[in-house]
């Protein structure tokens, strides 16, 4: 069934997002690329400069396709260490909102809650607000920018995002 | 304690071993808080990051909050964050400009220059109150090298520039990949805390021995994006040539042939096509301005740099300025800026910025597996009692060059960290070189 972005409802998108979060914790990486457009880009800003561009700011991350294909290939590596036992995670989605839209993309923003588990460790609580754009890809919804936007005001113990948040 | 225990320097016998209680237990912090931090000099931050009257910034340094800003007449000043009355911080914001600095407690006021230039009911003081003696406070002395601001709470140490020693030249090295003579550090700071001991970044910020096995998801990124990741040599660790090599007073560096790109200017294939012509540009002006031998020395190696006790300047992949502070004897905290030329382009800013996320900082392809070495490594070092020590003698046997895979350099921090430590007298305030 044809996606028409025009006609798409919150529910759909949140059943989407959940999908996704869905993949992330259960590590399928591979699958979870296929959700993205071939020209998607992944971000994590700086904790002090939540709206920039990595063309002039420092960022945690800013991956193209490239580096985020890349990134996958490195995190079901064994030595990515900082993931070697893998983290558990658990993902809370929500407050979706779609905020804008037209016939080729919907804007959208989510809360969220990653927990972070390691032997060893506090529960680490990665908290912020995701800012996505989707389009419609062989009739099916896909990711063409996923933001991921920290609240704290230092990552401080959070540490390493590695993973993808 | 005896801290006299702690490092063992024999060059006779080829002993060098640091004891683990150096990175384990908390009293030796307590030492280092006033035999260390409080008699070096500190990195503060880069002048850059203050620039009209009234700038500032806050943040920590050597364990005091402090104001890094620019007075009424933009000369660059250090004040400590805490009011003369009860001892509130007078500023509370991370950055911005200000007319002055103000305490809501009880209402004390401050000038840009750290005058106290308001005190509500000032009537009720006796004729002893000296308002004059009451401005901000700021640390023994600060001064600046090529941009890089430092304080140091000691009044007898040693000039900057002395202090410096041979960490000099290498900061000229990353300043002269400027056109205009100056570097910036650009928007956007790293934060993280690692769970370890600070003196296991300082090993690690210049430690090349771990690359091949704490960084191999890093090279095979490399590779595959069609980077050439030569054999290393007979008897070498590393693919490319590079020494370590101490600069006196503890800083040391690691002065390596680049394999792994550099925005100036060295073009390798992860950049794309579309960056090639502009590092072309970058490395045409370097050889214009400097001549084809620095030139290649600027462009073709890349140098990780401790000034002791707590600064990293990496020029790899990018250039970056890494500080960090303990918090405990098992954990620190972690700052880190992108540094840049000031007035590059946008092209080769983008370029620097992408070249930095490749293998820095905490979503970086590296950087997360040294804090994961660093992390295992103390919680190994619970046992320092049962393991009290680890061997550094890597390279020891051997006169003349010693590489970037040996010790030599992690050797020369731990001996001043040594003197330091073991020196409680006067004289060793006084030096605090």
């Amino acid at each position: 069934m044809a996606v028409d972005l025009t006609a798409v409802t919150r529910s759909d998108v949140e059943e989407f997002l959940y999908e996704e979060a869905a993949l992330l914790d259960a590590w399928k990486l591979d699958e979870w690329l296929a959700l993205l457009t071939h020209d998607a880009c992944y971000r994590v800003p700086a904790n002090d400069t939540p709206e920039a561009q990595p063309t002039d700011t420092l960022f945690l991350i800013a991956d193209d396709i490239n580096r985020l294909r890349a990134r996958v290939v490195r995190l079901k590596d064994k030595n990515a260490h900082a993931e070697f036992p893998r983290s558990r995670t658990r993902r809370i989605v929500s407050n979706v909102r779609i905020v804008s839209r037209d016939a080729d993309a919907l804007s959208v923003v989510a809360n969220f809650v990653v927990y972070r588990f390691r032997r060893d460790e506090r529960i680490r609580e990665y908290v912020g607000s995701y800012k996505y754009v989707l389009r419609a890809v062989d009739g099916a919804l896909r990711i063409a920018y996923r933001e991921a936007i920290l609240d704290p005001l230092e990552l401080g113990s959070l540490g390493s995002v590695s993973l993808i948040l | 304690m005896n801290v006299s225990t702690y490092v063992i320097n024999d060059s006779a016998a080829m002993d060098f071993r640091v004891h683990r209680g150096a990175l384990a237990d908390p009293a030796v912090l307590d030492l280092e808080r006033e035999r260390v931090f409080d008699r070096c000099w500190i990195y503060v931050g880069h002048e850059s990051e203050v620039i009209a009257p009234g700038d500032f910034r806050t943040r920590n340094v050597g364990g005091r909050p402090i104001i890094f800003a620019r007075d009424s007449q933009a000369r660059i000043r250090v004040f400590l964050n805490s009011c003369r009355h009860r001892g509130a911080t007078v500023c509370r914001e991370v950055s911005g400009n200000a007319k002055g600095y103000f305490c809501f407690y009880h209402g004390w006021s401050y000038d840009r220059d750290g005058r106290l230039d308001g005190v509500p009911g000032q009537a009720s003081y006796p004729p002893s109150f000296d308002r004059s003696q009451l401005g901000l406070t700021e640390p023994a002395q600060v001064d600046t090298y090529r941009g890089f601001v430092f304080l140091t709470f000691n009044p007898q140490a040693l000039p900057l520039g002395d202090y410096l020693a041979g960490a000099k030249e290498y900061i000229d090295l990353i300043v002269d990949q400027s056109p205009t003579g100056e570097m910036e550090v650009i928007r956007g700071v790293q934060e993280y805390d690692i769970r370890a001991n600070w003196k296991l970044l300082v090993e690690n910020s210049f430690d090349d021995y771990h690359l091949m096995t704490t960084h191999s998801t890093w090279l095979n990124y490399m590779k595959s994006s069609g980077v050439e990741i030569k054999r290393p040599e007979k008897g070498h660790l590393m693919p490319s040539h590079g020494i370590g090599k101490a600069l006196g007073n503890g800083h040391a560096v690691i002065d390596n042939e680049n394999f792994r790109g550099r925005p100036v200017a060295k073009w390798i294939p992860l950049y794309g096509d579309e960056a090639k012509p502009e590092i072309e540009r970058l490395r045409a002006e370097l050889v214009e301005r400097l001549g084809e031998a620095r030139a290649r020395r600027v462009a073709d190696t890349n140098r990780n740099l401790v000034v002791f006790p707590n600064l990293v300047l990496n020029d790899g992949s990018s250039v970056t300025i890494r500080t960090f502070y303990p918090l405990a004897a098992d954990r620190m905290q972690v700052r880190a800026w992108a540094l840049g030329p000031k007035g590059e382009s946008a092209k080769a800013r983008a370029i620097r910025l992408d070249s930095f996320l490749t293998f820095y900082g905490p979503g970086g392809f590296a950087t997360p597996d040294d804090v994961e070495a660093l992390e295992a490594v103390q919680q190994g070092l619970a046992t320092w009692r049962e393991v009290p020590w680890s061997v550094m003698t890597r390279g020891m046997n051997k006169d003349g060059e010693q590489l970037n895979t040996d010790e030599q350099h992690l050797r020369a921090f731990w001996i001043r960290w040594k003197e330091l430590m073991e020196d409680g007298t006067a004289a060793g305030a006084r030096d605090g070189r």
